[in-house]
């Protein structure tokens, strides 16, 4: 295989159409999407017309970004069973939105989850400290996916790095700025669908030269590579270490400001639950889907050339579909990776506009006294302010080893947005200064003890030895968030909340009032 | 809107509220025994997910793939009862405060 070559990492025509189509086709979406976009509901929410179908292929496309598809399938075709144990952890949240929070979030709620949490609660305080909260979450998320874009497109296509980045932002905004939710919407609904469709015929290509026996496959993997592929490999060490990352993986998702959001674009509870259901069915599909597609890379190309193009493997996926399909392929999946970024990007973009306006405009610069057209304007003022904000971090951290960052996305989102949400929800005493003190500990613990943990202090700093043991903080931060908000709550009482409690579980589990 | 108008019936809502908790956390903790069941078998007992049950499989694999069936399984469960027998009972409620 030493002679093996690629066309990957230079321009592939097949690619450039491929993404070409996908791109005006959503351009077009956007712009009959622009026409319903004017009020804040539309906006923000789609009108909350999305069924619950659509729903979960768009909640399932905001959740499947590049580094699971590729990352995932390189770490399968690097270490074999370990990657599995990774994709299995990102699936479990999603039973925990089901149970916990989506359909308390879905009546409660219009725009945001600090609206849920500042629903009994003194506005202003609660929603900076949840808006903080959240676009801190968003924030790391976006830097780690812009920077994963620059990187990746430059693999695929040979395009210089910021070339790529200004790029990617430049679309993402358009599909927000002009579409809103709607046009996002759709815009992970047709990439859900190629990512999966793409990964099912590479999958099928896979699994027709193994006579349709997946043993059949992981048996080749394991004469080229020993048994130990099929089995837990270093992944899991240090037991406190993968229980720590465990829950934030867990309960992070259920604190995701971009997926927590869809909710409010459905009609109701209803169509919110079944939303969760195909989200976690297509995810789980999904995910089967890249253990034999890194299987097969790892049979059919091999380590030596996966990571000839790159080290931490990926592009495997890219690599298996090019032997397996040949460049016509390759161009076709390289084309649906960038739809993904893109996808991904957009909806994370939304996010962070959202709270920025609904959350930090109208509810604290304008005591809730602003118009819809203010509203939407301050929206896609957001919206432009933190495109360009992306791409200018994205070009920042050119180079730098941001794979951090998403960890500590699902950290903060466990520890600061997590525990604030589930207790406005079930506790009647929480309170206003509980609520400040619930997030500000988690927030303040996720991003402290990453800092000082081995990912950041030794991988980053390049220190010798981490202050702080475990490479993600969610088994302290989260437990201290929730101590935190239920201590302080009792020493500072809200007598205001606790009497408007009746009220918000009547609309809470009979839905009277939900917007 | 006047939710202060139109109260559900007390003993009806409560009920309600500790049966949509009671599914909703058994749920959970199963979910989380599952989850975390499987981590600490990796952590602790490594060698039972390692040993071969056949060419080309070991136990780890299916046990993988047990873990996200369940994932999916639960959510099913969760909206079955959920959009079914609970929706109903909300709706009861509902209509008997209508009818007051």
């Amino acid at each position: 295989m030493s002679d093996f070559t690629s066309s990957i990492g230079q321009p592939n025509a097949v690619s450039i159409v491929f993404f070409f189509l996908f791109v005006s086709a959503t351009l077009v979406i956007t712009w009959f999407a622009a026409k319903k976009s004017r009020s804040a509901s539309q906006f923000y929410a789609a009108g909350r017309s999305v069924t619950g179908l659509q729903n979960g292929l768009a909640l399932a496309g905001d959740y499947m970004s590049a580094a699971s598809f590729l990352g995932i399938a390189g770490l399968v075709a690097l270490k074999g069973y370990d990657g599995l144990i990774y994709s299995i952890g990102f699936l479990v949240g999603w039973p925990i939105i089901m149970f916990l929070i989506a359909e308390p979030l879905r009546n409660l709620g219009k725009y945001t989850f600090a609206d849920v949490v500042a629903y009994r609660l003194r506005q202003k305080p609660v929603r900076i400290a949840a808006s903080v909260g959240s676009l801190m979450t968003v924030a790391f998320y976006l830097i780690a996916q812009m920077v994963g874009s620059g990187s990746l497109v430059t693999l695929m296509f040979g395009l210089p790095y910021e070339a790529a980045v200004i790029f990617v932002g430049a679309v993402m905004i358009a599909y927000v700025l002009f579409g809103g939710m709607l046009a996002t919407t759709w815009v992970q609904i047709i990439k859900a669908v190629l990512l999966m469709g793409g990964a099912s015929v590479i999958v099928f290509f896979v699994l027709s030269r193994y006579g349709f026996d997946p043993t059949a496959l992981f048996s080749a993997a394991a004469g080229k590579y020993g048994d130990k592929v099929l089995a837990p490999g270093g992944l899991v060490s240090n037991p406190w270490d993968a229980l720590s990352l465990g829950i934030a993986l867990m309960f992070g998702t259920a604190g995701l400001p971009h997926i927590l959001m869809r909710f409010y674009t459905v009609p109701d509870a209803k169509a919110a639950r079944k939303s969760v259901f195909y989200a976690t069915g297509f995810i789980s599909y999904f995910y089967i889907l890249t253990f034999i597609i890194g299987f097969g890379a790892m049979s059919l190309v091999g380590h030596e050339v996966i990571t000839r193009f790159d080290k931490g493997g990926n592009m495997a996926a890219l690599l298996l579909a090019e032997v397996t399909g040949g460049t016509v392929f390759l161009g076709f999946i390289a084309a649906v990776a960038f739809a993904t970024i893109l996808a991904v990007v957009a909806g994370l973009t939304l996010a962070g506009a959202t709270t920025f306006s609904h959350d930090l405009y109208v509810n604290v610069f304008k005591h809730g006294q602003a118009t819809e057209q203010e509203e939407v304007k301050m929206a896609k003022r957001g919206t432009l302010f933190l495109g360009v904000l992306a791409v200018g971090l994205g070009i920042a951290f050119k180079g730098q080893n941001v794979a951090f960052m998403v960890g500590l996305a699902f950290a903060i989102a466990a520890s600061a947005n997590f525990p604030a949400l589930l207790m406005s929800i079930l506790w009647k005493r929480f309170s206003t200064t509980g609520a400040w003190a619930s997030i500000a500990t988690g927030s303040v613990l996720a991003v402290g003890l990453i800092i000082l943990s081995p990912t950041v202090w030794v991988d980053v700093f390049g220190n010798k030895a981490a202050l702080f043991p475990w490479k993600n903080p969610a088994l302290i931060s989260l437990p201290a968030a929730f101590i935190a908000g239920w201590l302080v709550s009792l020493l500072c009482p809200d007598q205001e909340a606790e009497e408007k409690y009746a009220e918000q579980k009547v609309r809470n589990y009979l839905a009277v009032g939900a917007e | 809107m006047n939710t202060h108008a139109r109260q559900p019936d007390e003993a009806q809502f409560r009920e309600l509220v500790r049966k949509k908790w009671t599914v909703s956390l058994v749920l959970t903790a199963v979910m989380l025994a599952i989850y975390f069941g499987f981590i600490l078998v990796l952590a602790f007992a490594k060698d039972i997910l390692a040993a071969k049950l056949g060419e080309g499989l070991s136990v780890g694999i299916p046990v993988g793939a047990l873990v996200i069936l369940s994932a999916c399984a639960l959510t099913g469960v969760y909206v079955a009862w959920a959009n079914g027998p609970y929706d109903r009972a909300v709706k009861n409620i509902l209509d008997s405060m209508k009818g007051e």
